[in-house]
């Protein structure tokens, strides 16, 4: 007899099965796409040797990844005598746990149970792996949880090269959490719902936010909020840049001041496991942006509206696959075009421009909202 | 299934707070009490306080640890070294533990340990504590608010060297 | 292993305050006895939530919201406090800061 209970289990499993593994073939992919996308704008080749194993067959380098992880995992995990050891060997873990964690609440695909053919019970929530009523204030609480990685490594590392960087990077990460979170804020107003799902549907019934004309129905009220939104996601995005410590703001590995930053001190798995972390932080961070702003899992006009089968569910998952390797790809194409700021810069950036910014627009959108009376 | 989750939870966060004053390393304790910030977040998502738990990670674990991490490590602080115990001080650590034991235990009303009280949670909770905050607590959310300002310039005076 | 009830959590919050008490009693160090009074700030608002889900109330949470924004504050300002002090005495033991005037 099939129960509730395990139908909810089985299929959460799935999920999350599923998702993870989508998003480790993400992160090892992100990482052979960012060497050919910097080759290819530096007017290099990039990596095109590897291929298949034991075969004649390059595929364009597609093996690459392959390589790197077995480079990683067989190299001696060589621990320097200088560190504290404990510390030293929990870091890289927590800093790969949270972009983890961040995954399992962004919805990549419609939340509508879907029957299967001989089966009598509905799956429920499909799209997502938790879903949440707060979601989007869990996913932030998550995601700060990311510096106690970079900090203890820093430390642990017991070298100033690492102190240096970890220190920079949790300054970072902290200052800017907070204008990220203001940046967001318009978003929970006019959407009404903290829950990342309840945000699709909204965006799917009026209109992306970042595009608010391609709704199921025009909604003029978006058009009055529109430069809010646009000044909010842009906030959002450069938040974003510095919460993953990407470039421009890769202050805290910036190689030709801190060598490698927090990381110097560490080689083989552990240091595959921060830049694991690294990636699948910006994928999460992509996945949030495209869930907030670009109308999640949705096509333009409603369309791929309501999942009904297995296929229609599995295409929606694709439309947001491919958007959020839109976003990578825009992620890396700023790396390899702006160069990186000075650390004052950075914290001027943050606390004297974004932060004022993103507040004025909050009050500003609940003055408009107010004129509007309540949620369009 | 919410019995074991809560005596899980209830010795993680009683384990690690006791590891909180037993660790001489600062790091070891910070480490600890961020551990018991995450237990007690799970128990209020046990009790169905979901806002209330997102906040405490996020204001706990996210920032205020942080912070007292980053002055261990900016100080530089080492272990604390222990003192030799007296008899004397473990004898009135034990009654006054005792003592308190007894205050709480009594304090408890015996109506407490009814099964019945347990059912469905307030559902939507950071709708309702919003509309309380901007509600009947308004006054009290300004006065938080301002009391914020006063502790931005108290820090930013404080921390100046000449102001 | 039952549901736990109201008492469950009002021990569990009683024994959690009375590790952070003798945590401030025993520890010298002014940062851990810091971390001891969040412990029992933290056994406060676990009481108050349990309470607030047991009487069906949302009230005790907006309580617990006030607590977590107002021990925020008090931290901020307290490792303020503490390093402007560690900058003039070199230490941050109890026992050892014991001028009234600098």
């Amino acid at each position: 007899m099939v129960t509730e209970l395990t139908v909810f289990l089985v299929s959460t499993l799935i999920k999350i099965f599923l998702v993870i593994g989508v998003l480790l073939g993400l992160v090892a992919y992100a990482v052979l796409a960012e060497r050919k996308v910097s080759a290819a704008m530096q007017d290099r080749i990039g990596p095109n040797r590897v291929g298949l194993p034991f075969v004649k067959a390059r595929l364009m380098g597609l093996g690459q990844p392959l390589a790197d992880a077995f480079k990683l995992m067989l190299k001696e995990q060589f621990v320097p005598g200088h560190v504290r050891g404990f510390y030293y060997n929990l870091a890289p873990m927590l800093a790969f746990l949270p972009a983890l964690l961040a995954i399992c609440v962004i919805p990549f695909a419609g939340v509508d149970p879907i029957h299967l053919p001989g089966l009598s019970l509905a799956i429920p929530q499909p799209g997502v792996i938790a879903n949440v009523g707060i979601g989007a204030l869990l996913l932030f609480a998550v995601t700060s949880l990311g510096v106690y990685g970079i900090v203890l490594a820093g430390w642990s590392s017991n070298s100033k090269y690492a102190f240096l960087g970890g220190i920079r990077s949790s300054a970072q990460m902290i200052s800017y959490e907070v204008a990220m979170g203001f940046s967001a804020i318009p978003v929970f107003l006019i959407s009404g719902a903290l829950s990342l799902p309840q945000i699709v549907d909204f965006q799917i019934e009026r209109g992306w936010l970042l595009l608010p004309f391609v709704g199921k129905q025009f909604d003029w009220h978006l058009l009055f909020l529109w430069p809010s939104l646009l000044l909010s996601s842009l906030i959002f995005l450069v938040t974003l840049f510095a919460e993953t410590n990407r470039a421009p703001f890769d202050l805290p590995e910036s190689e030709q001041e801190l060598v490698g930053g927090y990381n110097t001190e560490y080689g083989g798995m552990r240091f595959g496991m921060f830049f694991l972390g690294e990636y699948a932080a910006l994928i999460s961070a992509s996945g949030l942006f495209v869930t907030l702003f670009l109308g999640g899992w949705s096509l333009p006009f409603g369309l791929l509206g309501t999942a009904t089968s297995l296929s229609t569910f599995f295409l929606q998952a694709l439309v947001f696959l491919g958007k959020v390797c839109l976003l990578v790809f825009f992620f890396m194409w700023i790396r390899w075009t702006l160069p990186r700021f000075r650390y004052d810069q950075v914290m001027t950036l943050g606390w004297k421009v974004l932060l004022p910014l993103s507040m004025a627009n909050i009050v500003l959108v609940a003055i408009l909202l107010a004129v509007f009376g309540g949620t369009p | 299934m919410e019995g074991i989750l809560f005596w899980f939870l209830a010795l993680v966060l009683l384990g690690s707070a006791v590891a909180v004053i037993t660790n001489r390393s600062p790091v070891a304790s910070a480490l600890s009490l961020v551990t018991m910030i995450l237990a007690l977040a799970g128990l209020f998502g046990l009790l169905g306080a979901y806002f209330l738990a997102a906040i405490q990670v996020w204001v706990y674990a996210g920032a205020v640890m942080v912070l007292f991490l980053f002055i261990i490590m900016l100080l530089d602080l080492k272990a604390e070294e222990g003192m030799p115990l007296r008899a004397l001080g473990v004898g009135a650590g034990l009654f006054l533990v005792l003592f308190l034991g007894v205050g709480i235990w009594h304090a408890i009303p015996a109506s407490a340990w009814e099964a019945n009280g347990l059912r469905a949670a307030v559902s939507n909770d950071a709708a309702s504590i919003g509309h309380l905050l901007f509600g009947a607590y308004v006054l009290p959310f300004e006065a938080v608010g301002f009391l914020l300002l006063v502790a931005m310039v108290g820090v930013i005076v404080l921390s100046k060297r000449d102001v | 292993m039952g549901t736990p009830t109201l008492g469950h959590y009002l021990v569990l919050s009683g024994l959690l305050f009375t590790i952070g008490l003798a945590g401030v009693i025993v520890r010298r160090d002014l940062l851990i006895m810091y971390m001891c009074l969040e412990i029992m700030l933290n056994a406060a608002n676990l009481s108050l939530v349990a309470f607030s889900r047991f009487s069906q109330q949302v009230r005790g949470q907006v309580l617990v919201f006030f607590v977590i924004t107002v021990a925020a504050v008090e931290v901020a300002v307290g490792l303020a406090l503490l390093v402007s002090l560690y900058r003039m005495k070199r230490t941050t033991k109890a026992e050892e800061i014991t001028a009234l005037k600098f």
